[in-house]
C-alpha cells in the first residue's frame, strides 16, 4: 500500500525553522527520521540532495505528486545518523561523502569505504568543529569486484587521454563486453564548502561560479536565488529575463558542444566542427555583449551584474536567424548518416526504472521517461510565462539523448527569442540587505538540477553552504548503463551523459 | 540523393573559411624576458612543432572549454603546429589548469616525470597561476608552481582561445 500522505504532512509533526525560505525546513527527531526512512520505501517522493552541518544531517526531498520541496534535519549530537542509502540509492555516495567531509557516521550503509577523501588533505572530517588528524598512511582502495574466468581490469585515469577532467575509472571486462565499472572520483575536491564560509555574497557567488565552468551562469543563478530568499528580497522583473536569456545562451553552447562531442567519439568528426563553429558564434556575442565568453559572474545576488548595451537585441536576433537554420541542418546530417546512427542507436540504454529510482535529471533522464525540469517544477521567473515545452523519450539511448539535446537546443532558441520579445523595463539589479536567513534554491542547468543551499549570519555573510551537482545522480547510472556494452563504446556513452567531475567533487 | 554530409562539405566549401586570421600578436607584458629566452631554446630544439599534453589538476572545467576552442575550427591551434597528444611520453609541453588539488598532485608529478626531456611547463588560467580563487583551501596546494617548476603562465579566469593561442606562439616566436 502506498500512504496518502504528502510530503507536507507528513513533516508537519516536526519543528518548522522559521528563517528557511523559500521552502520549509522541518527537524525531525530520531523517531520522525526513520518514520521518514520508513515511508521512503514507497516511491513517490524524490531524493534532491542530502548533506550535513557540525552536528544535523539534512535532507531535501520533493514531492512527486504536488511538487512540494522541503528540507528535513536530524540533530545529530553524537555524530551517528540512520542511512537514507538503502531506500534511496543516489544517497550512498553523498552519505559517504558526509562521512569524509563532516565526520558523521551513516548508520546502515553497507560501504565502508572513503569517498572525496584520498588520505590526501592533511587531515579528516576537515569541515566537522574538530578536524581530525589524518590516518597515517592512506587506506587502500578496493575496488567493487567481478569474478569469473577470462576476467581482467583495465585501469583509466586519472589522467586521461583527451582534454577533460581527472577521474578514474576501473573497467572488469571480458574480452570486449565490460562485466562491470565504477569510477573513483574526487580528485577535483577544492574544498568549496569551506572555502565559501565566512565570505561575504559577492565573494561567495564568484566562487559558486566557479563550481562547475560549464555551468556557471546556472550556479550563480542558482547561488542569487538562494541568497534572495534568505535575505526576503525581490528581483525586479527585467533581471529574471536578462537571466534566463544567459541561462539559456549558456544552454545551448552546452547542447551544441555536446552533440558534436558525441558525434567525434563516434567518429564523426564533422558534426563537431559544425557545431564548434555555432558555438563560437555564441561565445562571441556574449563577450562583445556581456563581456565574458562563459557569462561568469553576470549573474549577481540582487539581479544581474550589467544591463543590455544598445545593440544586444539587434545582435541576438542575427544570431538566432543564423542559428536556427544551421542547427536544423546538423540535425538533419545527425538523423541522415546511417555510420553515426549505427553507433548511437541500441547503445548505452538506460532504462526508465533506473533513472527514476536514482531520481536522475536532466537531459539522461529526460532521455529515459523521467521529465523532470526544474524551469517547470518548482519553476521559476520568467519561465512561468514562456510556455516551456521540456522534451522526453524513452528509449535511453546514446540516440535519445542526443536528439532531447537537439529539441532543448531549439527550445532554447525559442525562448531567447521570446525572452527578447517581452522584455520588461526598469532596473537590473536590487540591493540586498545584510541580514541573517537561509535560502535554498533549485535551477536547471543545461546538464539537470542544480541545487543550492546556504545560511547566511547577522552582517549577511556565509554561515553554511552547500551545493549539488546533477552529476551525483548520473555518474552512478552511467556505470549501469555501460554493463555488456564494449569497451571502446565508453567514451560515447561517457559523453552522452556528459556528466561533471568538478561539480561532482567540488 | 545527395548525402547530407556532401551537402554540408559544399556549404562549407562555398561559404569559405571560418578560421580566424586576425589573431593578436602574443602580449608583450605576457611574453617575459623568461618566455623569450625560453622561445630561442624550444624553437632551436624543436623547430615549429610542439606537442602538447593537457593536464587537469583541479579545475572548474571553464579552462578546458577554452582549449577546446582553441582547438577548434574558429581558432584551429594546429594550423601553428601546436597539437594535443594523449600521452605524456609524446609531449614537449605539460599545459596544466586549476589550482593543483592534494588529491591530483601525484598524478601531475607522475605526468611530467613521464615526459621525456626537453620538456616545458604552461600554467593556464588564474588558478594556474596561484590557486585564484580556491587559494587557502584545505584542499588545495596552490598554483601549478606549487608542484612542478612552471615556465610561462598564462592568466585569465579563463583565458580566452586568444590569449592561450597567443601564449603556446610565445615558445614558437
Amino acid at each position: 500500500m502506498i500512504p496518502s500522505a504528502s510530503l507536507l504532512d507528513f513533516l508537519a509533526r516536526g519543528e518548522w525553522v522559521a528563517e528557511a525560505a523559500p521552502w520549509p525546513r522541518v527537524v525531525l527527531d530520531r523517531p520522525g527520521w526513520q518514520a521518514l526512512l520508513k515511508r521512503l520505501e514507497a516511491p513517490g517522493w524524490e531524493l534532491i540532495s542530502e548533506w550535513a552541518e557540525a552536528a544535523a544531517v539534512h535532507v531535501a526531498l520533493r514531492d512527486a505528486a504536488d511538487g512540494a520541496v522541503a528540507i528535513a534535519s536530524l540533530p545529530c549530537p553524537d555524530g551517528y545518523f540512520p542511512s537514507l542509502a538503502a531506500v534511496r540509492p543516489g544517497a550512498l555516495r553523498l552519505e559517504r561523502a558526509i562521512r569524509d567531509l563532516w565526520g558523521l557516521e551513516p548508520e546502515g550503509l553497507d560501504d565502508p569505504r572513503p569517498w572525496l577523501d584520498h588520505g590526501r588533505w592533511g587531515c579528516r572530517a576537515p569541515l566537522a568543529p574538530t578536524p581530525q588528524p589524518p590516518l597515517p598512511d592512506p587506506l587502500p582502495y578496493p575496488f567493487l569486484p567481478a569474478e569469473g574466468e577470462g576476467l581482467h581490469q583495465i585501469p583509466v585515469g586519472p589522467v586521461h587521454a583527451g582534454v577533460i577532467e581527472p577521474g578514474h575509472f576501473r573497467f572488469h571486462a571480458q574480452g570486449e563486453a565490460v562485466v562491470r565499472l565504477e569510477a573513483r572520483l574526487g580528485y577535483t575536491h577544492k574544498g568549496i564548502a569551506a572555502l565559501a564560509t565566512g565570505q561575504s555574497l559577492t565573494a561567495a557567488a564568484r566562487l559558486a561560479g566557479r563550481i562547475s565552468g560549464d555551468a556557471t551562469v546556472a550556479y550563480a543563478l542558482a547561488f542569487a536565488r538562494a541568497a534572495e530568499a534568505a535575505c526576503g528580497e525581490v528581483v525586479p522583473p527585467r533581471a529574471h529575463s536578462l537571466r534566463a536569456l544567459f541561462a539559456e545562451l549558456e544552454r545551448l553552447a552546452g547542447h551544441l558542444l555536446d552533440i558534436g562531442g558525441i558525434a567525434n567519439d563516434a567518429a564523426f568528426a564533422i558534426l563537431l566542427a559544425q557545431t564548434m563553429i555555432l558555438r563560437e558564434r555564441i561565445l562571441e556575442t556574449n563577450l562583445d555583449l556581456f563581456g565574458h565568453r562563459l557569462l561568469m559572474d553576470r549573474v549577481v545576488p540582487g539581479g544581474v551584474s550589467e544591463d543590455l548595451p544598445p545593440e544586444a537585441t539587434a545582435r541576438l536576433r542575427d544570431l538566432l536567424d543564423g542559428l536556427g537554420p544551421a542547427l536544423a541542418r546538423i540535425r538533419y546530417l545527425y538523423e541522415n548518416t546511417p555510420s553515426l546512427s549505427d553507433r548511437t542507436q541500441g547503445t548505452g540504454i538506460l532504462s526508465p526504472a533506473l533513472a527514476h529510482r536514482f531520481g536522475a535529471g536532466g537531459v539522461i533522464g529526460r532521455a529515459s521517461g523521467r521529465s523532470h525540469d526544474a524551469r517547470q517544477s518548482p519553476g521559476y521567473p520568467p519561465y512561468e510565462r514562456l510556455d516551456l515545452t521540456v522534451p522526453m523519450l524513452l528509449k535511453g539511448d546514446v540516440d535519445a539523448r542526443v536528439m532531447v539535446r537537439f529539441a532543448e537546443a531549439a527550445e532554447s532558441l525559442r525562448l531567447i527569442g521570446r525572452i527578447l520579445l517581452e522584455l520588461p523595463s526598469g532596473p537590473v539589479r536590487a540591493a540586498l540587505p545584510a541580514r541573517a536567513g537561509e535560502g535554498f534554491a533549485l535551477v536547471e542547468s543545461f546538464r539537470g538540477e542544480v541545487a543550492l543551499w546556504l545560511r547566511l549570519d547577522e552582517s549577511g555573510r556565509i554561515a553554511g553552504f552547500h551545493a549539488h551537482d546533477p552529476s551525483w545522480f548520473q555518474w552512478p547510472l552511467l556505470e549501469a548503463t555501460i554493463e555488456g556494452n564494449i569497451v571502446a563504446d565508453f567514451p560515447l556513452c561517457n559523453k552522452s551523459f556528459n556528466c561533471s567531475y568538478s561539480g561532482h567533487d567540488q | 540523393m545527395i548525402p547530407p554530409v556532401a551537402r554540408l562539405m559544399l556549404r562549407s566549401l562555398l561559404a569559405g573559411p571560418v578560421t580566424r586570421r586576425d589573431l593578436l600578436p602574443p602580449d608583450p607584458a605576457q611574453a617575459t624576458e623568461l618566455a623569450l629566452a625560453l622561445a630561442h631554446t624550444v624553437r632551436r630544439r624543436l623547430g615549429r612543432s610542439l606537442a602538447i599534453r593537457a593536464v587537469d589538476a583541479g579545475s572548474c572545467n571553464g579552462c578546458e572549454l577554452e582549449i577546446h576552442a582553441a582547438t577548434g575550427p574558429v581558432y584551429d591551434l594546429e594550423r601553428f603546429g601546436l597539437h594535443f597528444v594523449a600521452s605524456p611520453r609524446h609531449a614537449d609541453v605539460l599545459l596544466v589548469t586549476g589550482p593543483v588539488t592534494t588529491n591530483m598532485a601525484e598524478a601531475l608529478r607522475r605526468t611530467y616525470e613521464a615526459m621525456p626531456a626537453p620538456k616545458w611547463v604552461v600554467a593556464l588560467g588564474d588558478c594556474g597561476r596561484d590557486g585564484g580563487c580556491f587559494a587557502g583551501s584545505y584542499a588545495v596546494l596552490g598554483g601549478v608552481s606549487a608542484v612542478l617548476p612552471v615556465d610561462l603562465t598564462i592568466p585569465g579566469c579563463p583565458p580566452e582561445p586568444q590569449a592561450i593561442l597567443g601564449g603556446l606562439l610565445a615558445l614558437l616566436k
